[in-house]
């Protein structure tokens, strides 16, 4: 960890060395950023970032909210205003006439040292939306080339084969088929039908699941299988859900993920799409990516994977044979916590499966953020400790529960939880709704 | 002297009301048109039902989870902000200049209630100042211009405060007090004192935005 430093009169408090913003910011020349930084403020913002600009009292009352200005000990460079200030307020001050160097500090404040949270809109007495700010800090930083290597690479992957890690389209049917087979071991009649048209449900997931988490469909299959449910799989792009581009601000590529992804639900002639417990999918489908397309609310009902649940075993299409022994906590994911509301079906779940579960706190829309939302955790290895330095506090929150199994409905706080229970040595397992469902069910199916 | 003071008592104070107001319908006309032209989202997703409820816990003390969190902060904010809006509104004397130049008058405060509702909003900006020079995350984001802001916000109250109590000349204190209430006035709509125009609407933006979209409640 190289510690705070000051490099051509712009102040870092952490430096890492990341390719896509080293070899970036070495392209980048005044007159471009002038002309990028006045092109995204005249042509993409208006009244939100003006007033937000011009209301914004500089109390610092934010502050409390960030994660990473609690975990780095109240250093005030982290807090949400002074991430406006170290940004946005110079960009206009100056009239985008900032150096290279500032926009590389502008670029590692927006995609790594902020998730996009909104923690701190629910602070600031004015409801002054910083994580929008930090978009379009990100948005500009887009333009200029300087998003971090990973996320960029992620980005180009939606941008290619429209889902998020390169899968080709024969391992995606194919892994559904591998999963199928296996699970037919355990419930001989259990199918994962693809390409069902007319079917009730669009089952998505987000690219990770197929390359490297395939026992979380064999899980999902089960569940389906179980309830009974009338349910496809797209075996054509369009089948993840998961968005990268929306968190480099790359809207044009976010348009077109999700565009394929209605499109292919409209094509099968869906009446819902059901998707797995992922965070920032949710976000993109449900608030970012249907607004970009020009829909007011998403065009085909999206089901989170906890109101599936929910409704599953509220009406009884899943049964609980024997409940989970292990303490467990929950941890509320921004996106569809403070994005959803889901925070009392998500309890309603936890206390179907489980005997033991304790609440951190805060929790609900108050809870601390994961530290790998927002696009963070795609910023790879490079920036890994900035979410292990920067979410002290969550490591706390879940020690405080005493909770041997701490549950994450959404992927990007599975992942960063688990690093961070590992980096403090929590001792915690870090689980999805799903793998406890799946090992507590009644399956009358299975062999 | 008297010259001075009915210069800054007639045409000044009109500058100061026409500019106010006119300054205010600017920029809330000016908000709503660049809104429409180039953030319809705002409309689109707009809810006075979720607004106002946002509104609603933002506007009493302790109603949200940061004012529990700060509550010498929140005591101090609330007493400043309410004693800042009535005490001048409500002062007798402000209240007979009213009924001498238009025939129009209200009920007013006791004097001496006014007067300590004035040492508070005197109170309050020394608090904020204090909060400006020693709070990290608070100093790390304060500009000159902050500290002017607040100097504009307390100079009509300590001059007023001195008028009133007639100390070192009642007049040189009351021709400085109408010209600091007057920069104040101005001060509003072109200042960061403007969040006292907007702060509906960004509340009552983001309360919809948590209420209709989101589910989730934003206090």
């Amino acid at each position: 960890m190289a510690e705070g430093q000051v490099i051509d009169g712009i102040y870092f408090n952490e430096v890492w060395e990341d390719a896509g913003l080293d070899e970036g910011t070495k392209k980048l020349t005044p007159e471009k950023i002038e002309k990028v930084i006045n092109k995204v403020l005249e042509g993409e913002t208006g009244a939100r970032l003006k007033v937000y600009v011009d209301t914004c009292v500089h109390c610092g009352l934010c502050s409390d909210a960030c994660h990473y200005y609690l975990s780095h000990d109240k250093d005030p460079t982290y807090a949400p205003v002074a991430k406006v200030k170290q940004t946005m307020w110079e960009m206009i001050k100056k009239k985008g006439r900032v150096s290279p160097t500032f926009m590389k500090r502008a670029s590692q404040i927006a995609s790594t040292q902020c998730n996009v949270c909104m923690r701190c809109a629910m602070y600031c007495p004015f409801g002054i939306d910083i994580a929008y700010i930090m978009s379009v800090v990100r948005r500009i930083c887009h333009f200029l080339g300087i998003t971090p290597l990973y996320i960029q690479d992620t980005a180009h992957s939606h941008a290619v084969t429209m889902n998020q890690m390169w899968v080709k389209n024969d391992e995606w049917p194919d892994t559904l088929q591998w999963q199928e087979e296996d699970a037919q071991e355990e419930i001989p009649t259990l199918r994962i039908p693809l390409e069902k048209e007319g079917a009730d449900i669009m089952y998505s997931v987000i690219g990770p699941e197929p390359k490297f988490l395939a026992q979380l469909l064999y899980q999902a299959a089960v569940i389906f299988e179980t309830a009974g449910l009338n349910w496809t799989m797209p075996a054509t792009p369009g089948w993840d859900n998961s968005d990268m581009a929306m968190y480099t601000c790359d809207n044009e590529i976010m348009g077109r993920v999700k565009r394929v992804h209605f499109e292919t639900a409209r094509r099968l002639r869906v009446k819902k799409i059901v998707m797995g417990e992922c965070g920032h999918a949710f976000r993109s489908i449900y608030d970012r990516g249907n607004r970009w397309l020009a829909w007011k609310m998403h065009p085909v009902y999206v089901e989170h994977a906890i109101e599936f649940y929910y409704n599953l075993l509220k009406s009884g299409k899943i049964k609980i044979a024997k409940k989970y022994e292990e303490s467990v906590t929950l941890h509320d994911p921004c996106n569809v916590m403070r994005g959803r509301g889901l925070y009392e079906m998500a309890r309603y779940v936890v206390n179907e499966m489980c005997a033991d579960f304790r609440e951190m706190e805060p929790n609900r829309e108050h809870n601390y953020c994961c530290c790998a939302g927002g696009g963070v955790i795609n910023c790879g290895p490079p920036f890994k400790m900035t979410r292990m330095l920067g979410n002290r506090v969550k490591a706390e929150q879940i020690a405080a529960t005493g909770a041997k199994v701490c549950i994450s409905p959404c992927h990007n706080c599975h992942s960063g939880l688990e690093d961070i229970v590992s980096h403090y040595k929590l001792g915690v397992h870090v689980k999805f709704i799903s793998d406890i469902l799946y090992e507590v069910m009644e399956k009358p199916g299975a062999v | 002297m008297h010259g001075l003071y009915n210069f800054v008592r007639g045409p000044l104070a009109w500058v100061a009301f026409i500019l106010f107001v006119g300054g205010t319908l600017y920029r809330l006309i000016a908000m709503l048109v660049i809104a429409r032209k180039k953030d319809n989202v705002v409309f689109d997703y707009f809810s006075l039902f979720y607004g106002l409820r946002s509104i609603f816990h933002w506007i009493i003390p302790f109603a949200n989870r940061n004012s529990r969190q700060r509550p010498i902060f929140t005591i101090v904010t609330f007493a400043f902000h309410i004693c800042l809006l009535a005490a001048p509104i409500l002062l007798l004397a402000h209240v007979l200049l009213w009924d001498e130049s238009f025939g129009i008058s209200w009920w007013t405060l006791p004097e001496g209630v006014a007067d300590i509702m004035t040492l508070i909003v005197i109170g309050g900006c020394i608090y904020f100042l204090w909060r400006r020079l020693t709070q990290p995350e608070v100093k790390f984001v304060t500009f000159a211009s902050d500290f002017v802001i607040l100097a504009i916000v307390a100079a009509p109250f300590i001059t007023g405060f001195l008028a009133y109590h007639q100390w070192l000349g009642y007049k040189f204190w009351l021709i400085l007090h109408i010209l600091a209430g007057e920069v104040m006035l101005v001060a509003i709509p072109f200042t960061r004192l403007a969040h006292m125009i907007y702060s509906p609407f960004t509340r009552a933006y983001m309360g919809s935005e948590f209420g209709s979209v989101r589910h989730a409640r934003d206090w």
